[in-house]
This record gives C-alpha cells, sequence and structure tokens, in this order.
C-alpha cells in the first residue's frame, strides 16, 4: 500500500491543497486531517500546512496549538512519528514547544511573499535526506511573522546538536546569517529558516516547498523536501508501505539523478 | 489588592497584561517610535508594545480565580518564550466586595 501522510486543515489553512498535491507527487497518499478530530487515521507522517489558522489571533499558531487534532500530533511526534510545519504550521509547531524558538513579526515590519534561497545544513535529517546536491534550494516565502528568535543559549544548543535544518541563503549559497543580510527575508537570527526537536522527528520550516514543485511555479527545488519526508515515512511505516512514483520522477530518482 | 474584601464575590475581572520580554525584537515598538518624530515629539525613547487581555474568571474566591489566569496567562495568553505577562485584578461581581477594584470593574 502506498504510504499514508496526513495534512492537517485549521480554519484558515490555505496552503494543505498544495502540500496534498505535493504529497501525491512524491508518490505518497494525501490524507486530510480535520482539526476538531483527534483521529490520525493511520497516517505515517503529519504535515501542518501553511494559512492563518484561527486568524493568526492572540499570536500565529497560538490558538491551533490546542484544537484537538494537535494532542494527537504531538503524541504522535512525541511515538518518532515525522512531523513537518511549514509557514503557518512552523508557527504551530514553535507555539506547542515541539520545536525550539518562536517566530515573531518580522524585522521589516512587512508581510514577505517572495522567493528565498536556502541551504540545507544536513542530509541526513528525514527532511533532508533527497535533497542530494541540489542547493541552494530555491522556493517561496510568504509571512508576516516569521522571524525567528531564540535565546543564546537555545541557539548554541540547536548549532551543536545539528537542529539547525535550514539556513537562508544568498543565491550563491553563502548562509545568510546576519539578521540584516538582504538575503535574509524576516531578519530570523543566524539566518536560521528550518530547525528540528531533539528527536530529529519534528521540524519547522518558514519557507514553502510545497509551493516549489513543478517548473511552471518557478522551481521544483521544493520536491526535495517533500520527497524527503515521504521517503522517510515510508520506511518508518515498515514494508507494507511503499512509495509509487506517480509522475515518474519518484523521490528514489530524484535523489540520484541529475540535481545541479 | 489582595487586602480588599472579596470574599463573597462569585466572579473576579483580570488585566493580563503582555509584553516583548527585554532583548527580544520589537519591531513594533520601533516603527512606532520612529513616527513619533513626525508629531513633533522629541527624546522619547524605548517604545514598546505589548497587548492588554481581560477576562472574567467565576471562582469561589480570589486565589482559585487567580490560579485560573495564572495558567491561561503562561499557556495561551503570553508566549513566555518571548512574552512577560504581569496579572491585575481590575474588579469582582457577585457579593460584598473591596472599594476601588469593584467600582473599575465592569463585571461583564
Amino acid at each position: 500500500m502506498t504510504v499514508r501522510v496526513g495534512v492537517v486543515v485549521f480554519p484558515g489553512s490555505n496552503c494543505d491543497a498544495d502540500a496534498m498535491h505535493a504529497l501525491a507527487l512524491e508518490g505518497a497518499e494525501p490524507v486530510a486531517l480535520w482539526h476538531e478530530s483527534p483521529e490520525l487515521l493511520g497516517v505515517a507522517g503529519v504535515i501542518l500546512p501553511g494559512g492563518f489558522s484561527y486568524g493568526d489571533y492572540l499570536r500565529a499558531g497560538a490558538l491551533a496549538r490546542f484544537s484537538p487534532v494537535m494532542r494527537s500530533v504531538a503524541d504522535f511526534a512525541a511515538a518518532g512519528g515525522l512531523v513537518l510545519g511549514i509557514c503557518n504550521g512552523f508557527q504551530v509547531l514553535a507555539e506547542a514547544g515541539l520545536v525550539p524558538g518562536a517566530l515573531v513579526r518580522n524585522r521589516s515590519l512587512r508581510f514577505v511573499c517572495r522567493e528565498v534561497t536556502l541551504v540545507p545544513e544536513r542530509l541526513d535529517s528525514p527532511f533532508t535526506i533527497a535533497v542530494g546536491e541540489r542547493r541552494p534550494l530555491r522556493m517561496p516565502v510568504a509571512h508576516g511573522e516569521g522571524c525567528y528568535v531564540a535565546d543564546d543559549a537555545t541557539l548554541d544548543a540547536i548549532e551543536r546538536d545539528g537542529r539547525v535544518l535550514f539556513r537562508y541563503s544568498r543565491p550563491d549559497g553563502t548562509p545568510a546569517i546576519g539578521p540584516d543580510d538582504a538575503a535574509n527575508p524576516n531578519g530570523s537570527l543566524r539566518g536560521i529558516a528550518g530547525v528540528a526537536n531533539a528527536g530529529g522527528n519534528v521540524a519547522g520550516l518558514m519557507p514553502h516547498p510545497e509551493r516549489a514543485t513543478e517548473g511552471i511555479l518557478g522551481s521544483d527545488d521544493g520536491r526535495a523536501i517533500v520527497a524527503s519526508l515521504v521517503r522517510s515515512a515510508a520506511a518508518r511505516a515498515g514494508g507494507a508501505a511503499r512509495v509509487v512514483g506517480s509522475t515518474g520522477a519518484g523521490p528514489t530518482q530524484r535523489a540520484t539523478g541529475a540535481t545541479a | 489588592m489582595s487586602d480588599q474584601p472579596l470574599a463573597a464575590a462569585l466572579a473576579f475581572r483580570y488585566a493580563v497584561h503582555v509584553m516583548p520580554k527585554a532583548g527580544i525584537l520589537d519591531p513594533q515598538g520601533r516603527a512606532v517610535e520612529r513616527s513619533m518624530p513626525h508629531l513633533g515629539a522629541t527624546g522619547v525613547r524605548d517604545v514598546r508594545v505589548g497587548r492588554r487581555v481581560e477576562l472574567t474568571v467565576e471562582a469561589t474566591d480570589e486565589a482559585a480565580a487567580r490560579a485560573v489566569v495564572e495558567r491561561l496567562a503562561a499557556e495561551l495568553l503570553a508566549n513566555p518564550l518571548i512574552e512577560a505577562y504581569a496579572i491585575a485584578l481590575i474588579g469582582a461581581v457577585g457579593g460584598a466586595v473591596g472599594g476601588a477594584a469593584a467600582d473599575r470593574g465592569s463585571g461583564t
């Protein structure tokens, strides 16, 4: 059977359909998970998609955190299940304490909607194993509260433990570490675009890989991240689940193929 | 205000003030500050923008009500990683309540 990956749908989610499309492209069976239901429907991985859950009231992600589905997602994560939060999903994970740090108002005070480049810090995470040599990765950001902050001790700890998964970069791949670097779209400390929890099975990412899955969208670099998740979920689901390359460009081919 | 005679009250109204922690960038406060010279105001600095949340809690006594507010403030109203909060009792309803605190409360 095909590996099933859930996509949580909160009121105000607006990237859930994109995420499901991206999962299908990588051969997974996308499963919509309604926020009011604690049922995860047997999925082998979960995406918390982008959007404006609960209207971003109070703080982005603060109210979604307490929805019934999130209790199940937290249990799933505690049991080692793979969870990827994208944009608002990252904000929800941070509010829930499932990944370190917080996302605050962009340093510019502006909603930033543009393409960025980012580089992976490691290629052995469940969320980067299919990235291969492809970098920097081009994909959009679209957020008003994407400035990653944490205290220095936390930043030092996550750097030391290899929990920084992605940093914003200049087009040549040089990490945009400075908060005022023009290639750092929101002023994130140390240029951090994505982080993982201590177990490495929960990740938050501010840019949108699911919006960069086909050439016609301007980039298909996001597929490397979605493919990583699908492949990792399939491996964890065991031999019963497999990934079908519905587009003829499955993750295995991508990882070893032409990845300039 | 804990010295007010609030024992007979049934509901307590609080204000929770949430502010960005010291050291956390507050771009909103910075933007507000930068607009002040346009009003001719000079010598103003350290502008920080926060949030005030008011709520009424039904409880048998103030300590029980405050415990509820404490939990809500720490887990929901503020994100302790980036924000600090302060809780103030601003009113009470439902019984013989004390002076100024009750007078200011909207008791809704």
